[in-house]
């Protein structure tokens, strides 16, 4: 009996909603913009690690050997580096390379052109560009090159400078901004979350408000609550899958148009995103339709209870 | 079977609908309840489905408080009890055929029950041709003959019409109490309430006449005295 009763169940609901067509309608719209404004959140949370991750990666520590370091120096230094958890990759120039990247660079300054060539010899020294796997890393790891032994075989230092120190205050802001952003995005989502299920629930229950002298009948009839309640549960969740399936379809246009934005949004093409994500936005998406669906009818039908 | 004791009803404090009202229905009775608008013959109603609490005296219903009953109890007896009114009160987005069989769903029957009852009912109200039309594809004295369909379809011991003709033209009026009286002789106590002079002097049927929420005559084979 229980399950003739669950397919009668689920049947008045269907049936509810396909003849009730404005006002399912009406349900359907406003859910579709609350589950599309989560969408465009985790669209945004996308482009803001995009972003975050471009500018992290434009970060990095510069060590500058003196002129007199050994290669095979340079290079130990380079691999106790790689070996570090901290760090994410270390690119070396040598002497000869920083020289030609600085006449690259210069060749239409004659005036420094010109001092190069009365100097006479190649006054740069090599160096080690450092990157951190997280901006917050970059401390301990020019800590790390100051204290520990980045010395030649006489126990001198080959270090001339490490810009860390420069630059800390950029890198320091960095970090903040970074966890900021996240922690916004996190309560944004939260907010956001919160007004569709609100929106949804006003939604539904201004459905059943609509619909209280059928529910009137059907009691007098002699229905208990679960015929009552359960077809407007049962609305509830379709007008949640059908919005979502509908904010799932809205995003493929969007996400293509923005796609061509890519530069903008620091080389992320949200379309390729979409298209490669997928499954997880899509059970994200419809899993909070039918959520928020669900959870939405079962707290609007609670005034009917009480008869 | 069905025992009215000493029931009143007041609202807001100033207005009686009922006082001191007190009868009691066999089985099996025909009991026509007349009166003019506002004598209390819906507030009675209300009182007889458990729609309305009354503000003191007791209504009961084969030995039992109809306004003791709890949640589950009173869909129970609503169940036993077919209800028609004045405005129909079908369900708007079924069809005349679901109308019917959701009153059996409420009451826990089987599929193959439906599938065989409702077509024979809607046969007794003689709307068969008309059984996928929605209430707003129907006539007045169609609606009301779906409406009695669905109160007769459980098999109730009782049926409760208030004022079944309120709405519907002479035709439909003598249709719809011929239907009425019907169901009593196979043995369904009815109980009506009409403001219908020529309603009440076919029936030849027990009447109690009210009067401002009183009761003020009760006649075995009442004709129309107001």
């Amino acid at each position: 009996m229980f399950w003739v009763n669950v397919k009668r169940i689920v049947r008045a609901g269907s049936v509810s909603f396909w003849r009730n067509k404005f006002v399912s309608l009406s349900a359907v719209l406003a859910m579709t913009l609350a589950l599309f404004v989560i969408g465009g959140t985790i669209f945004l949370s996308e482009v803001f690690n995009a972003t975050t991750s471009a500018i992290k990666d434009r970060v990095d520590v510069n060590v500058y050997f003196i002129t007199d370091a050994e290669e095979a120096d340079v290079l130990a230094v380079q691999k106790d580096l790689q070996g570090l958890p901290e760090v994410k990759e270390v690119t070396y120039t040598s002497r000869v390379q920083a020289l030609d990247n600085f006449k690259a660079r210069y060749k239409d300054n004659t005036l420094v052109m010109q001092s190069l060539t009365e100097l006479g010899q190649n006054p740069l020294g090599a160096s080690l560009s450092v990157k951190a796997k997280d901006p917050s890393q970059y401390e301990a790891i020019s800590n790390y090159l100051k204290s520990n032994g980045v010395l030649s075989k006489d126990k001198t230092s080959i270090v001339d400078k490490i810009n860390y120190f420069e630059n800390k205050d950029a890198i320091d802001r960095l970090t903040k901004l970074s966890d900021w952003a996240n922690n916004f995005i996190l309560w944004l989502v939260i907010a956001l979350v919160a007004v569709a299920i609100i929106v949804t629930l006003n939604t539904v229950r201004l459905v059943i408000h609509i619909s209280r002298e059928e529910i009137s009948v059907m009691r007098l009839v002699g229905a208990s609550n679960k015929y009552v309640n359960g077809p407007f549960i049962i609305s509830g969740i379709i007008y949640g899958f059908v919005s979502s399936v509908i904010v799932l379809a809205i995003l493929f246009p969007l996400s293509y148009w923005l796609g061509q934005f890519s530069s903008f949004f620091s080389g992320l093409n949200l379309f390729t995103f979409y298209m490669s994500d997928f499954l997880r936005i899509a059970l994200i998406v419809v899993g909070a339709g039918l959520i928020i669906g669900t959870f939405s009818s079962i707290l609007a039908v609670q005034r009917y209870l009480k008869h | 079977m069905i025992y009215f004791d000493k029931v009143s009803k007041t609202y807001n404090s100033h207005t009686h609908a009922l006082v001191d009202i007190s009868f009691s229905v066999e089985p099996k009775e025909f009991v026509s309840i007349v009166g003019h608008s506002g004598a209390g013959k819906t507030t009675l109603i209300k009182m007889l489905l458990a729609e309305e609490t009354p503000t003191s005296g007791k209504v009961f219903f084969e030995s039992a408080n109809v306004h003791k009953l709890n949640h589950r109890e009173i869909n129970m007896f609503r169940r036993r009890v077919g209800a028609i009114f004045q405005d129909f009160r079908l369900l708007s987005d079924k069809t005349a055929y679901e109308n019917i069989a959701f009153a059996m769903e409420a009451a826990g029957k089987t599929d193959d029950e439906i599938a065989s009852d409702v077509p024979h009912v809607l046969e007794l109200v003689d709307l068969s041709n008309k059984a996928h039309n929605f209430p707003n594809q129907l006539s007045g004295g169609e609606k009301q003959r779906v409406a009695i369909a669905r109160a007769i379809v459980n098999q109730p011991d009782v049926i409760i019409a208030d004022e079944p003709t309120g709405n519907l033209d002479p035709i439909n009026t003598h249709e719809i109490i011929q239907i009425l009286k019907k169901i009593n002789d196979l043995g369904t106590t009815v109980i009506l309430t009409t403001h219908n002079k020529g309603v009440i002097d076919s029936l030849g049927k027990r009447v109690i006449t009210m009067e401002a929420g009183k009761i003020i005559r009760d006649d075995k084979e009442g004709r129309y005295s107001l």
